[in-house]
């Protein structure tokens, strides 16, 4: 089933980390496997890496602490080799840490760098755009990571019931669009031409962190916006190229898009007023955040609809 | 606390997960044959509880449920005559399968209001989502905003008014009844019907398959203006009619006995 959350601020920062919590735990029974946020922030000069190097429920073997503590360093060394000069690393959990670096070279080289250390994979890469995804609810992974404390101007959330994929990390949303900057996606659907787009996108050079379908979503769509298209126009195409029954929101630094498809059998109810936009599977998401009377609508079928912050 | 007839403590629901607060709250203020509550505390199933413990119980016709904050399957299989106001919006599955309450719902509801619900009347102030009165069988629906895709799907009877716009697939395998839509409809409006009629004030994305216009009729006429008498909806617009054109399917509409008479 799985539910879908996302807001966008339209006057400054705000405490998202605790918003977006408030939305997806209320959304718990939608999927219990595991939940994802992408958080925005104003863009700093510094890129922002999110990175893990196991899962939670890996199995512990004798040397697992040491082999995560030894692949830490190493992604630190690989940075500076690569000429990045690291100001601040904040150690989340055990298996996923948070670096934050001056850098101007690309972002694929020193993702594909990184990834190459045994078990690392990269969960977002940007200046604004922070992933944090791991097993458990809303509250146990805001815990976990702090996300109380977060403040950033919009952000979108996943609660994973899993179905085609494994119960980890890298099966957990949102998805960020591989190698580009500050694009994150979360997908409740399924997309029937996944292998097509897949392997398209392969050819093109792309890399895929998981088997999930809607990774293929925040690749296709950052990568016509590379071409020059906007994200309403990709998303507008991603209707006629993308088969399947979904409602997904895509994720910019300054924009938040949401699409339904031909059929609209996903649900998404939206509530929009002056200050912020709010959108979610369920109303109930949106009232866990706004205490006083609203008026919320659904979108319809092939509706896309695209808010700056 | 005492027992209630018929009332059963409930720890665990259907998936496992405890529920340790699933009693008759008993919070209601309670005047006569009239009772209010607030429900922003309440879970789904201790609204439902308390419904059903003023309904049946305490004699009480006359209920306003305060705050429903959007829970899901709230006001749900209430087989009673009563008025039931909610001063706010329900989520999925509100006020479904009932059987002769008068339902006036302040907000919005989400998926799957009135699903299957037999008789008695519910008008929603504001929006409703796709499904909206599935396999309706009697009894009237007003929404006076707009309603999202499939709505009536199934439908077997009632009636479905809608003053605003209409999603794709509206009328979906309807087989009796009537919707009266004010506004625009999607794609695919009444596809694979089987009978019953649609009326549309707005523009018709496309039709679906075997719908097509019907002709209209004084019957048509008599009947949209006293729904919109009932509903004080001022005066209704023009409608288009479409119906079932009865070409998909080799079916016909006789009873076993008649059939017996042509054959």
């Amino acid at each position: 089933m799985c539910g879908i959350a996302g807001i966008i601020y339209r006057d400054g920062e705000h405490d998202i980390g605790l918003d977006m919590t408030a939305m997806l735990q209320s959304m718990k029974h939608r999927g219990p496997d595991s939940t994802g946020y992408a958080l925005y922030h104003r863009p700093t000069t510094d890129v922002v890496m999110r990175c893990k190097l196991a899962d939670s429920n890996d199995v512990r073997d004798f040397g697992f602490s040491e082999r995560l503590e030894r692949n830490r360093r190493e992604i630190e060394a690989r940075l500076a080799e690569a000429g990045a000069t690291i100001d601040e690393i904040d150690i989340d959990t055990e298996y996923a840490f948070r670096v934050k670096f001056r850098y101007d070279g690309s972002l694929k080289t020193i993702a594909d760098y990184i990834e190459d250390v045994e078990g690392a994979e990269v969960l977002s890469l940007g200046h604004s755009l922070e992933i944090v995804k791991d097993l458990g609810d809303a509250e146990e992974v805001s815990g976990q990571y702090n996300l109380q404390k977060v403040r950033g101007t919009h952000a979108i959330g996943h609660v994973r019931m899993a179905t085609e994929s494994d119960v980890d990390i890298s099966g957990a949303h949102p998805y960020w669009a591989y190698p580009f900057s500050d694009v994150a996606v979360v997908h409740n659907g399924q997309l029937t031409n996944y292998f097509h787009w897949k392997r398209r996108l392969e050819r093109s050079g792309h890399r895929f962190q998981s088997e999930c379908d809607s990774e293929i979503i925040a690749v296709y769509l950052a990568e016509k916006m590379s071409e020059g298209m906007s994200l309403e126009d990709a998303m507008n195409l991603s209707l006629d190229e993308l088969d399947g029954v979904f409602t997904y929101i895509c994720v910019t630094a300054d924009a938040l898009g949401v699409a339904k498809d031909e059929m609209a059998a996903k649900p998404l109810v939206l509530y929009e007023s002056d200050d912020l936009v709010a959108l979610a599977s369920e109303e109930i998401a949106i009232r866990a955040i706004i205490d006083h009377e609203i008026d919320t609508y659904d979108p319809y079928e092939r509706e896309v609809l695209v808010w700056t912050r | 606390m005492d027992a209630v007839a018929g009332e059963r403590r409930i720890t665990y629901d259907a998936r496992g997960l405890s529920e340790p607060f699933a009693e008759v709250p008993r919070i209601s203020e309670i005047s006569g044959d009239k009772a209010i509550f607030d429900a922003k505390s309440l879970t789904t199933r201790q609204i439902n509880l308390e419904l059903r413990w003023l309904l049946n119980e305490q004699g009480v016709t006359d209920v306003t449920v305060e705050n429903p904050g959007a829970k899901h399957s709230v006001g749900v299989g209430i087989l009673t005559r009563c008025r039931i106001h909610f001063k706010g919006s329900l989520g999925y599955f509100g006020v479904g399968l009932i059987d002769g309450p008068e339902i006036q719902i302040d907000g919005r509801v989400g998926w799957s209001s009135c699903e299957n619900m037999m008789s008695g009347v519910v008008v929603i102030e504001h929006n409703a989502g796709s499904l909206t009165a599935a396999a309706l069988r009697g009894g009237d629906v007003v929404v006076k905003g707009q309603v999202g895709a499939r709505t009536g799907i199934d439908q077997k009877g009632g009636t479905i008014l809608v003053l605003g716009s209409a999603g794709s697939m509206t009328g979906f395998m309807m087989q009796r009844g009537r919707q009266i839509l004010c506004g625009d409809v999607g794609k695919g409006l009444g596809d694979s019907m089987y009978d019953g009629t649609i009326y549309v004030a707005g523009k018709v994305a496309s039709l679906g398959i075997d719908c097509v216009p019907g002709e209209w009729s004084g019957a048509d006429t008599e009947l949209i203006e006293r729904k919109f008498r009932i509903y004080g909806l001022g005066a209704p617009p023009e409608f288009q009619k479409f119906v079932c054109g009865k070409k998909l399917y080799n079916y016909d509409t006789l009873e076993p006995s008649e059939r017996k008479l042509v054959l």
